[in-house]
């Protein structure tokens, strides 16, 4: 029997149809952009294809950022965030959930309040802190504001609380000591939660503007962000090249969205409200 | 006895475990906090010295227009983006739940601009509303000045941070709806009503605790802007006061102009307005969300 075609079905694909032209709209006209000649993207009335593909633009972007290196120092801002966020707070989302201790919900307020105030209350110290002994300008001051995640913490303990006592007695009773519950039996079990900081803190660290201008002026230790900040002063007028360095700056992400997107949706979506 | 060892050794290891993130917080958030308060109610001397002046810098605050120009831009820049977004994105929920093929692919469509770093995405837009070059100007054949037009400037930063959010807002007013029980569907079904009326009388009261959240984070986010002008409207632009958010004049005044007293006392005061509108939200909420099940 054939299945009659919902009309509602037809109405709702023209309407995400159209919204995910307007979304992909943007990127497609950045890479048609990016291959044409300065003249050609500012031709009146525009043309939609270049007439040559060239790469010109991306070798002046190139030639204008050292982007081997922006890679190389998001890569390595994202990995040392990533391991910290995930490591203490692992290890402190555990004993807010699990310990018992003198002090336990004082402390945790702590972790309260700096999720509540904006970053950018802490930033002038931050900085000045940074500054003061001379560590501006490296891997180092980058990670900083990074080095420990309230939000991370917050997040590891809702999971830990998630997970029965029983499994943590029982490890106890088959002769565990208390680090070994942690980490052989009950840090595994917060793998998917683990996975989600991960991709929360990559995605904020590798979009965070702010603190990298401030902190690294030097641009062979910018990030992607604010490396390509600059150049958007460099080139005014050069649409081309400001296409290719977009291009350049968001493939890396894109990439790994491409391939691991269940993951990103799956973990923003359960780090959601932040 | 045997009790008192136990919790002895819960009490090391609970400290032991939280050390590094306590000691990460006093140092990175507790003491910048009180820092900021302190140096908002000092001025800056010779080499970095700093001496209480009182409420000085605040009195300066209060008399420049250009920051309350900036507070009146970080609230319209709230009032352009949050009601709109959060209108579009219920509605990309409810579609984005639809037995449809081809789901998860508009998903990953529409979440796509999430992942991209918003300086990229900023400097694209910039080029789409290009005056002179650019193709919305083109394809609308008009003549706006979308980036240095003092009028125009915000909506068209507003645009870009509804499209940016879009997708995210969406997959969390998506997980709300589809907590939602089959069954009051099918028994508004049953009695005949619409799905435009199930819509507002099952989709809204049952999803507006996570609607709720996502307006929080959204007018949160929208009061603190800062990368997206940043990246649309360079300080050279003539509209930079028109556009200026309370986050840029903070980033200007404190690391541009040197003037740390002056940016402390800003920030100060965006943390206050943030606290205040969220509290209202909070009040509010009584009104409109419905936390039984």
């Amino acid at each position: 029997m054939k299945k009659p075609i919902n009309k509602v079905n037809i109405l709702v694909y023209i309407a995400l149809g159209i919204g995910a032209i307007t979304m992909l709209f943007p990127f497609v006209w950045m890479v048609l952009t990016a291959f044409k000649t300065n003249t050609e993207a500012m031709q009146i009335p525009p043309v939609i294809f270049p007439s040559e593909w060239k790469l010109d633009a991306f070798k002046q972007a190139m030639e204008s950022l050292p982007f081997p290196k922006l890679y190389w120092n998001t890569a390595r801002m994202i990995f040392f965030r990533i391991v910290c966020a995930v490591v203490f707070s692992s290890m402190a989302g555990y004993a807010f959930a699990k310990i018992e201790f003198p002090f336990k919900k004082a402390l945790f307020s702590l972790v309260l309040i700096q999720m509540m105030l904006p970053s950018q209350i802490f930033l002038i110290p931050q900085y000045q802190m940074l500054a003061k002994f001379e560590l501006t300008e490296s891997i180092f001051g980058l990670v900083f504001p990074g080095l420990v995640s309230a939000f991370g913490t917050f997040f590891l303990r809702q999971i830990y609380m998630g997970i029965p006592d029983e499994i943590a007695e029982a490890a106890q009773l088959d002769g565990c000591t208390k680090w070994q519950t942690f980490t052989k039996v009950m840090l595994p079990l917060t793998v998917p939660g683990i996975v989600a900081i991960a991709i929360f803190t990559a995605v904020f660290a590798y979009g965070d503007l702010m603190w990298p201008l401030i902190v690294n002026t030097d641009v062979n230790m910018m990030t992607l962000s604010s490396g390509l900040s600059t150049l958007n002063g460099q080139f005014v007028t050069n649409f081309p090249v400001l296409m290719a360095g977009s291009i350049l700056a968001m493939a890396p992400m894109l990439i790994l969205y491409i391939l691991f997107q269940r993951h990103f949706i799956e973990g923003v979506a359960m780090t959601g409200g932040k | 006895m045997k009790i008192g060892k136990k919790s002895r050794s819960d009490m090391f290891w609970g400290y032991l475990m939280i050390f590094p993130t306590i000691l990460g917080l006093i140092v990175l958030n507790i003491y910048p906090f009180i820092e900021t308060i302190i140096m908002s109610l000092s001025s800056t001397k010779a080499f970095g010295k700093y001496e209480f002046s009182g409420i000085e810098n605040y009195i300066t605050m209060f008399s420049s227009g250009e920051f309350w120009k900036a507070t009146w831009n970080s609230v319209w820049f709230c009032v352009l983006t949050v009601p709109v977004g959060i209108f579009f994105a219920l509605i990309l929920a409810v579609l984005l739940n639809a037995k449809i093929k081809g789901r998860s692919i508009f998903r990953t469509i529409y979440f796509l601009p999430m992942v991209v770093a918003p300086a990229a995405v900023a400097m694209v837009w910039k080029w789409l509303f290009n005056a002179d070059f650019g193709i919305i100007n083109s394809v609308l054949g008009t003549d706006i000045k979308w980036i240095t037009d003092p009028k125009i400037v915000l909506i068209t930063c507003a645009i870009v941070s509804i499209w940016s959010s879009l997708g995210y807002d969406a997959i969390l007013l998506l997980s709300g709806i589809q907590n939602i029980s089959k069954s009051y569907y099918e028994a508004a079904s049953l009695d005949g009503a619409s799905k435009i009326k199930q819509f507002f009388t099952i989709t809204v009261p049952m999803v507006s605790p996570t609607l709720f959240v996502v307006l929080i984070m959204r007018l949160m986010a929208s009061l603190k802007v800062y990368d997206l002008i940043y990246m649309m409207v360079d300080q050279a632009n003539p509209a930079l006061t028109d556009a200026q958010s309370l986050m840029y004049l903070f980033y200007r005044e404190s690391f541009i102009a040197g003037n740390k007293g002056l940016g402390s006392a800003i920030a100060v005061w965006t943390v206050l307005l943030i606290g205040i509108v969220t509290i209202v939200q909070f009040i509010g909420q009584k009104k409109w969300v419905n936390y039984e099940v």
